[in-house]
């Protein structure tokens, strides 16, 4: 599809939604597309997990209808059945003014398999809000939504806004407090214009590369690590059709944003808008869950709290110090409390029991001289005496035995059953299925397993009653005397990160452990030489080390090792004194191979001869210019073959630029003159 | 009744999620809509009362739950049974009476059941001392009622039925005028209290306390007003502008500010939340302390308040929810904290905890006086005007909700 033709057409339906007011409408993913949330999303879609005893998808929802979105296509796939059965026993359904409509597939594997669906369906007729299912928010979307319409009547290139926050993540583990990596977005201060989008990952180690034509576009440019990612985005009706023409996307930020910021050809744009006041959070993992939770029970989720029934959840108070208490609870005089406590509808507590910093579901039995500290207990569990509960997640109908104690950052999915005295070992996840054996590498692990979700949700009925039936069979000494389920087993590589998104604390040891690991690395940093500063992050050039294999990382190795045949071509040339239409020959078949523009051929092909000028060993400026000179009248021809057109020169004249910033001599500016009559 | 189901709905949707803030609002959509809950109610012939009541309570009971502090609901809730109560009680001694129609429709006038003595109150002084003029305002409506009397005469039975609905809509109608008109009325009694060259101060944002100056402006009387800005809403400055407007000297001072202020202030005037049935009172955060640096310095500390906010509750009681605690963001941004946010201690207790209550309580010894719509009262009288708007069966509208 032509750019022109496209962006015309889209200032007429701009015109057009002028006139007549389309109702605001969103997408909702009801689907991470991830596995962080296993075993528990095995069994249960993740967006019907409870948060502060209320399902995630309900947060979502309430905010849309709060923020005035009219029109609501929630899009369910892993357990497809569960979302839009709870959605019916809702009352979101009935809403006035809120429609909400359900597409269900069954063979998607990703956010853009999503997306491509759903332009099918052509249901999305303007702007449009991207969210997923999981996410919590506060904020009003007038403002945002307007700057996004003014900004696509100037430019219909601008087709996404994406919401941001300041959050500053930890100096220590560089994790937010989410649990996420640290990010890293370059932001044009004046328009607001996204240039940049890094995840950090460890293998940086400090370093992030940046492409040079990001700073030689751009007059001023902002770099943040402050900043989080609210994965509330305000899209335009192409961001579907995009992922449609780009089949291949499938990741949100991985594919599609990276994939409009690196790709210029159609020079799409995408806009960041920063909220301040207002609240937005997305649950990524365990981590993201802990602390959005204590979030909300600290209300800067208001009005989405506990005690304000925003959705069909049960009457809470709130009382002193943070602690919410539903009605007809049971609760022993010598039971205490603690502060920042949700304790769930008809949950009874025992004798000398002490919570605090925890959130209890409904129905919840919870036996004498129990200690649950930070830990998130579902409904209808039943824990018996002298438990000690710290940092876990406890889902329905678990039964924990007298005695158990669970050391932080431990899972137990549904109706697991754990024995008496029994010690569960840190960062254990419990689960009544087994680990799926299949383990590829981790990108295709994140899309294929989940397709077998969908597949574990169609037979679960038949896998509850094996289950059953290998209950007797189950390795019991591990959950001890009649304990049901099975302990996962951590993959070697995951264990070193299950402490970063687990919902207990990260362990001082591990502080300790990734500090003194820190300054290893930058020891090692310092006595590379390498020039940049020990707090800087930042590090410009076209540099070689970090091989990664994200797109961005491809296409600048692939120029730079383009860079370097031909110049090895050109040095032969010289050498061997090919004739000029061969070398041309040689040229283009480099060309092609690397898909390569003529510009960037020129660009190489010039700076290959600059580089042979230098190497001719010379006394003087004079000397040097003279051997330039020389060399660039013996294979002009070579050069005018490559830079025709305007543009061609003008990146041979920035390789020039280049050449002179990186050369330390800086000797070569002396050729300006010359170089200027040349072209 | 689909109708009046889904304005229910919306009602209770709007409260729960807190979109209709200010009492003065929430009194009139409750009112309106409990006005159109009556008009719908198919009436049986026999205990047409107290299925009236019923319909009011139940919908009462869910309005109620829907936001347990916004207090305005539930008086208005309370004022309704109390008109019907009424109602029906003058229907009664009317059709006891025989063709005594006219007392009859002066005790259908919410303040004459007085003159017919219903054992279930005791009169009420005001009632007493205002005779006059209310009996004039009652003829007033008994000539309404000639008019309706003339169509409803053909089936007596059917007739009776119909008059208690209209006369219980026609008197909530008049509440909800009441309601609209308090800011006149109290207005109006601005220029007794405010004298010339006298300093004021007030606190927070309230219509009531805007009109009430202004009123007195427009008398040429001329002063000077303090407002102290009520952190964090800060809808002080919005009050100050408004003042500045209508040509008011005003000068904007912090809430750190109003003790050192207050010496120089001659009366203190604010606006408030709700009035308690014991005389205190909930105002926005911070009143209280104004309050106390008012008592410190003898000065007046007068409180206006229209009809709605009058709560028949004690502060006492367990069911009334007092205090709301709102957003911590109005106070501090959570990305700039976010990196101490994030750590916690051993006991997962968060090191950054941002409380921000939305109400304070003022105890009625602090308030000098209260300015309401039909005059001015003092603290203990405050159990009789509740006395004359509502009548006890109805204060636990919530007990019933637990139940």
């Amino acid at each position: 599809m032509p750019p022109q033709r496209k962006g015309a057409a889209a200032r007429v339906s701009e015109d057009t939604e002028d006139l007549t007011r389309h109702p605001l409408q969103a997408i909702l993913l009801a689907d991470s597309f991830a596995t962080k949330f296993r075993p528990i999303t095995l069994e249960r879609p993740k967006v019907l997990l409870p948060l502060v005893n209320v399902p995630m998808i309900d947060y979502t929802l309430a905010w849309l209808e709060s923020a005035g979105v009219e029109e609501v296509f929630v899009f369910c796939c892993a357990h497809s059945k569960q979302v839009i059965e709870y959605l019916e026993k809702s009352e979101w359904f009935s809403q006035p003014n809120f429609s909400v409509v359900t597409i269900e597939s069954h063979n998607s594997v990703s956010a853009g398999d999503a997306l491509r669906l759903i332009y099918e369906r052509n249901v999305i007729n303007g702007d449009f809000v991207l969210i997923s299912g999981d996410t919590v928010s506060n904020m009003s979307l007038t403002q945002v939504i307007q700057e996004h319409k003014e900004r696509r009547k100037k430019d219909s290139n601008a087709v996404m806004t994406m919401v941001i926050k300041q959050s500053k993540p930890s100096p220590i583990t560089h994790q937010s407090r989410l649990g996420t990596d640290e990010l890293f977005l370059a932001i044009d201060p004046q328009t607001k214009q996204l240039l940049f989008y890094e995840e950090k990952t460890d293998s940086y180690r400090g370093i992030i590369p940046l492409d040079n034509a990001l700073l030689g576009d751009n007059p001023s440019i902002c770099l943040h690590n402050d900043k989080q990612d609210c994965y509330i985005d305000i899209c335009s009706q192409e961001v579907l059709s995009l992922f449609t023409d780009n089949f291949d996307y499938q990741h949100l930020r991985r594919h599609f944003v990276k994939g409009l910021l690196v790709d210029d050809i159609m020079g799409y744009k995408i806009f960041t808008h920063e909220i301040h006041s207002s609240y937005a959070a997305r649950i990524d993992n365990y981590r993201s869950y802990d602390t959005i939770s204590k979030d909300i029970i600290q209300r800067w989720t208001y009005p989405f709290v506990p005690d304000v029934m925003f959705s069909g959840n049960s009457a809470t108070h709130l009382e002193r110090e943070g602690m919410y208490r539903a009605s007809e609870i049971e609760q022993s005089r010598s039971a205490h409390i603690g502060p920042f406590t949700v304790i769930g509808k008809g949950t009874k507590i025992g004798n000398n029991s002490n919570i605090s910093n925890s959130v209890i579901g409904k129905g919840c039995s919870i036996g004498s001289n129990v200690s649950i500290t930070g830990s998130y207990i579902w409904d209808s569990v039943t824990i018996e005496d002298g438990c000690d509960i710290r940092h876990a997640i406890i889902c329905d109908g678990v039964v924990i035995k007298s005695g158990a104690v669970l050391e932080p950052g431990v899972v137990l999915s549904f109706k697991v059953v754990i024995g008496q005295q029994c010690i569960v070992p840190s960062y254990s996840k419990v689960s009544l299925y087994q680990q799926p054996t299949v383990e590829d590498s981790d990108e295709e692990l994140e899309y294929a397993d989940n397709s077998s979700g969908t597949v574990d949700s169609s037979i679960t009925c038949t896998v509850d009653t094996l289950n059953r039936e290998m209950m007797s069979e189950t390795p019991a000494s591990q959950l001890g005397p009649g304990g049901v389920g099975h302990v996962w087993s951590i993959c070697e590589g995951a264990h070193e990160e299950e402490w970063r998104h687990s919902v207990a604390p990260i362990p001082a040891d591990k502080l300790a452990e990734v500090i003194q690991s820190l300054e290893d690395d930058l020891e090692l940093l310092n006595l590379d030489g390498n020039a940049h500063s020990v707090s800087g992050e930042l590090k410009s050039g076209r540099n070689g080390t970090d091989s990664e294999d994200d797109d961005v990382e491809d296409s600048r190795d692939d120029s730079i090792i383009y860079e370097k045949e031909v110049e090895a071509t050109f040095l032969r040339a010289v050498n061997e004194n090919i004739k000029v239409p061969d070398v041309i020959l040689e040229m283009n078949s480099l060309r092609l191979s690397y898909n390569m523009t003529s510009a960037d051929c020129a660009g190489a092909i010039f700076y290959a001869m600059m580089k042979q000028a230098l190497e001719i060993p010379h006394a003087t400026a004079g000397e040097l210019r003279k051997s330039a000179a020389s060399i660039i009248d013996a294979w002009n021809k070579l050069l005018k073959f490559y830079s025709k057109e305007i543009d061609d020169q003008i990146e041979v004249i920035m390789k020039f630029e280049e050449m002179c910033l990186e050369s330390v001599k800086g000797v070569l500016t002396t050729f300006f003159p010359d170089f200027a009559s040349f072209i | 009744m689909p109708g009046t189901q889904t304005l229910v709905n919306e009602l209770v949707t709007k409260l729960k999620k807190r979109r209709v803030e200010g009492s003065q609002e929430t009194a009139l959509l409750t009112a309106e809509l409990l006005r159109s809950v009556i008009s719908q109610l198919k009436v049986p012939p026999t205990n047409q009362a107290e299925t009236l009541i019923e319909a009011v309570k139940t919908v009462g009971e869910l309005l109620v739950a829907a936001n347990p502090v916004e207090l305005a609901v539930g008086n208005i809730v309370r004022r309704v049974l109390h008109i019907i109560r009424d109602e029906d009680f003058s229907v009664a001694t009317s059709s006891a009476g025989g063709d005594d129609r006219e007392t009859a429709e002066e005790n259908g006038f919410r303040v004459q059941t007085v003159a017919a003595g219903p054992p279930s109150r005791s009169p009420s002084l005001h009632a007493i001392l205002d005779r006059t003029p209310d009996s004039e305002r009652a003829h007033h409506s008994s000539r309404d009622g000639d008019s309706f009397e003339g169509k409803g005469k053909s089936a007596d039975r059917n007739a009776e039925s119909w008059k208690l609905k209209h006369d219980v809509i026609r008197a909530v109608n008049e509440l909800i005028e009441d309601i609209n008109s308090c800011h006149e009325q109290i207005a109006e009694q601005s220029v007794e209290l405010i004298h010339q060259n006298e300093i004021l101060l007030t606190f927070g944002r309230s219509r009531t306390v805007r009109e009430f100056l202004c009123a007195a402006k427009e008398k040429r009387r001329s002063f000077r007003v303090f407002v102290a800005e009520g952190a964090p809403k800060y809808q002080g400055h919005a009050l100050a502008k408004d003042l500045g407007a209508r040509g008011l000297q005003t000068t904007v001072i912090t809430d750190s500010a109003v003790f050192a202020m207050i010496s120089r202030v001659n009366k203190v005037v604010v606006g408030v939340h709700a009035v308690m049935a014991n005389g205190g009172v909930i105002g926005p955060v911070g009143l209280n302390m104004v309050a106390l640096a008012a008592r410190k310095h003898a000065v007046p500390f007068v409180v206006v308040a229209g009809p709605h906010k009058l709560c028949p509750l004690y502060p006492q009681n367990p069911q009334v929810l007092l205090n709301e605690m709102r957003c911590p963001s109005e106070l501090l941004q959570d990305g700039e904290f976010s990196d101490c946010m994030g750590v916690c201690n051993g006991s997962g207790n968060p090191l950054l905890n941002v409380v921000n209550p939305a109400f304070d309580y003022v105890p009625p010894e602090l308030v000098s006086l209260f300015i309401t719509d039909i005059g001015g009262y003092n603290p203990s009288f405050v159990h009789r005007l509740i006395a004359d708007y509502y009548s006890a069966d109805d204060l636990d509208l919530q007990k019933r909700t637990t139940s």
